[in-house]
């Protein structure tokens, strides 16, 4: 026991020294587009795992993410950008202060977006925790919606339609997968924990779970307020990746983008949304070609703009007829789920690890 | 008088225009076995729900151990003493029977979720305090092999008493059983029999169940409460419920010619 403890641990550590040395040679060797993508993978990561908290583990549908999102791009933003660019920025109004002169150091800039993002949960979620299934995803939908239209609207912070732009790229490779490895870890030690297991008893049976003396308003709460911390985290680092943001980023698109990480992967499981997020960013880049030329000999076309998401979306299609609770179900990739599959695959019929 | 654990006092529920609950007093005295009858509809589960807090009566008062409960969530008075099961069985399908019963604790941990995510030293005593707990129940109800399946594949018998292993893991001091014995032929339900009486002996708890099965009732009840249309209408020993006139009329229902 203990020892297949150690063993584990040991090949945890290894699998990080790999994707550290591989992440050392992206950097180093491979195109600034590969790059692009491979930090794109990671933020898609963390925003992906900070809606499996509270729709997967939680059980629920909380389609409020874009504007999570916002708030914590827009800290980012308003946080990092350089005071005399900001002045250039912002043109038809000037930018109240203390914001207009106010610079701080990017990991800073993240957390005070995730709390200003808890905070609002917080707010939200005394009305809207009440309510259950789609009631509650039209609602959270709706804050999204309130988020950005408040954003277009307040010109002397946000500066409006305009956006912001030349934010400082600070969110490098190492800095998109380590903010990722830390959300992979809390998620994954926190869903393992009693209060994990009440989290997932709630949404397996709520009065059930009520009976029990589990108090259904804190942890729906919380599980709220962690998930909008860390989806502002990921808002954080898209700003900082994207370099300008809009407030047409958040719509209620965005927060899909996410969703169908969340779905595809399997809502419930953290391994899930991890091969989600690659499987969707990189299959996004890689469809790219087909808006290109086709030719197929019988038929050929100049490029159709939109060919690849027509083709995606046919791809998450099959993938819900043929795993209807995604890729990974609740189930997670773990050393011990591969140590049975490996003994099962050699014949030495011993199942129970 | 030996202690009174529950005690109702005119307890009424109404929805709308219908009364499901008419002026429901009763006690229940430590380490007494209790069963709550009537024929079907007759507001039985009602009045769990009631207790339990799932509802908040109309009026009327519900204290439990000489502490006022009325109107309080069903995770505060779980807090304070009553674990239920349910009619219909309400397991946490997804999870392991293990991770079933140690839900059942969660509420008596001490650390916060802060120390529970960094596994501070406490919530690690804490939990191995759980687990062992845990071990213990199941091997009472004599799940212990089925620690690591799903809840939600196990065959109804041991559902059943899954859910009253996770009651008792809430550590409470009167457990509710909602119809234990519905779907069990006659063997099971006497083992089911000797497990209520068992509960209460090793547990020291008191025990108020509703139930059809008259052989069960009869068996083990200390005291039979009969409710018919949301009102009460006979209590006492087995015996003379069954000899009870009002009870036998609204069971086999009343002859026209002789009322």
């Amino acid at each position: 026991m203990k020892k297949t403890k150690r063993l584990h641990a040991a090949l945890t550590l290894l699998l990080l020294a790999i994707v550290a040395a591989i992440l050392y040679a992206i950097e180093g060797n491979a195109s600034s587009y590969v790059l692009r993508i491979a930090r794109l993978c990671a933020i898609n990561m963390v925003l992906a795992l900070s809606m499996n908290l509270i729709n997967g583990f939680t059980g629920l549908f909380s389609l409020g993410h874009a504007g999570f999102m916002a708030i914590g791009a827009y800290t980012t933003a308003l946080l990092t950008i350089p005071a005399a660019k900001k002045q250039v920025l912002f043109m038809i109004q000037p930018l109240v202060s203390p914001l207009d002169k106010l610079t701080l150091p990017f990991g800073v800039t993240l957390i005070i977006g995730g709390l200003l993002a808890a905070g609002l949960a917080f707010l939200i979620g005394l009305p809207v925790l009440r309510l259950r299934g789609d009631y509650l995803a039209i609602a959270t939908m709706g804050f999204s919606e309130i988020i950005r239209v408040l954003i277009t609207n307040m010109q002397g912070v946000t500066n409006g339609a305009q956006g912001l732009k030349s934010i400082p790229g600070s969110a490098n490779i190492w800095w998109c997968y380590g903010v990722a490895l830390v959300v992979i870890l809390f998620i994954a030690l926190l869903t393992s924990s009693s209060y994990g297991t009440a989290l997932k008893a709630i949404r397996e049976d709520q009065i059930a779970a009520e009976s029990m003396g589990v108090s259904l308003y804190f942890h729906k709460m919380l599980a709220f307020m962690l998930s909008a911390f860390i989806a502002a985290v990921g808002g954080g680092l898209l700003a900082s990746y994207n370099g300008t943001i809009g407030p047409d980023m958040f719509r209620v698109a965005q927060t899909y983008n996410v969703l169908m990480i969340v779905v595809m992967g399997g809502m419930g499981s953290i391994t899930g949304s991890i091969a989600g997020a690659f499987i969707v960013t990189i299959g996004q880049e890689y469809l790219r070609v087909l808006d290109g030329p086709i030719n197929l000999g019988f038929w050929s076309t100049d490029g159709i703009s939109g060919m690849r998401m027509v083709v995606f979306s046919a791809i998450l299609l099959l993938i819900i007829v043929f795993f209807r609770n995604g890729l990974f179900g609740t189930k997670e990739l773990s050393w011990s789920a591969i140590g049975r599959r490996l003994r099962k695959m050699s014949g030495h019929g011993e199942v129970k690890g | 008088m030996m202690r009174a654990v529950l005690e109702v006092n005119q307890a009424t529920m109404q929805f709308g225009g219908l009364i499901a609950v008419n002026n429901l007093s009763m006690t229940i005295g430590n380490n007494e076995i209790v069963a709550l009858i009537g024929p079907n509809g007759a507001g039985k589960t009602t009045a769990f729900n009631m207790i339990t807090g799932v509802y908040r009566p109309t009026s009327g008062m519900i204290s439990l151990n000489a502490q006022n409960i009325t109107g309080l969530k069903p995770n505060r008075i779980a807090e304070k003493g009553i674990a239920r099961t349910f009619q219909n069985i309400r397991l946490f399908t997804q999870l392991t029977v293990a991770e079933n019963v140690d839900l059942a604790q969660h509420v008596r941990l001490k650390s916060n979720w802060v120390a529970a995510t960094l596994r501070s030293p406490r919530y690690r005593r804490e939990m191995k305090a759980v687990h062992e707990r845990t071990d213990e129940l199941l091997k009472y109800m004599g799940l212990t092999d089925l620690k690591g399946e799903l809840a939600g594949s196990l065959p109804y018998g041991k559902q059943r008493k899954l859910e009253i292993a996770r009651a008792l893991a809430t550590q409470p001091s009167l457990l509710l059983l909602d119809e234990p014995a519905a779907g069990m032929n006659p063997s099971e339900a006497d083992e089911l029999k000797e497990l209520i009486c068992g509960i209460r002996d090793r547990f020291n708890i008191a025990i108020l169940l509703i139930e059809h099965h008259m052989d069960v009732v009869m068996g083990i009840s200390d005291r039979i409460y009969v409710l018919n249309y949301g009102t009460l209408i006979a209590s006492g020993t087995a015996r003379e419920i069954q000899n009870n006139e009002a009870v036998i009329s609204a069971y086999l229902g009343v002859n026209d010619d002789d009322a």
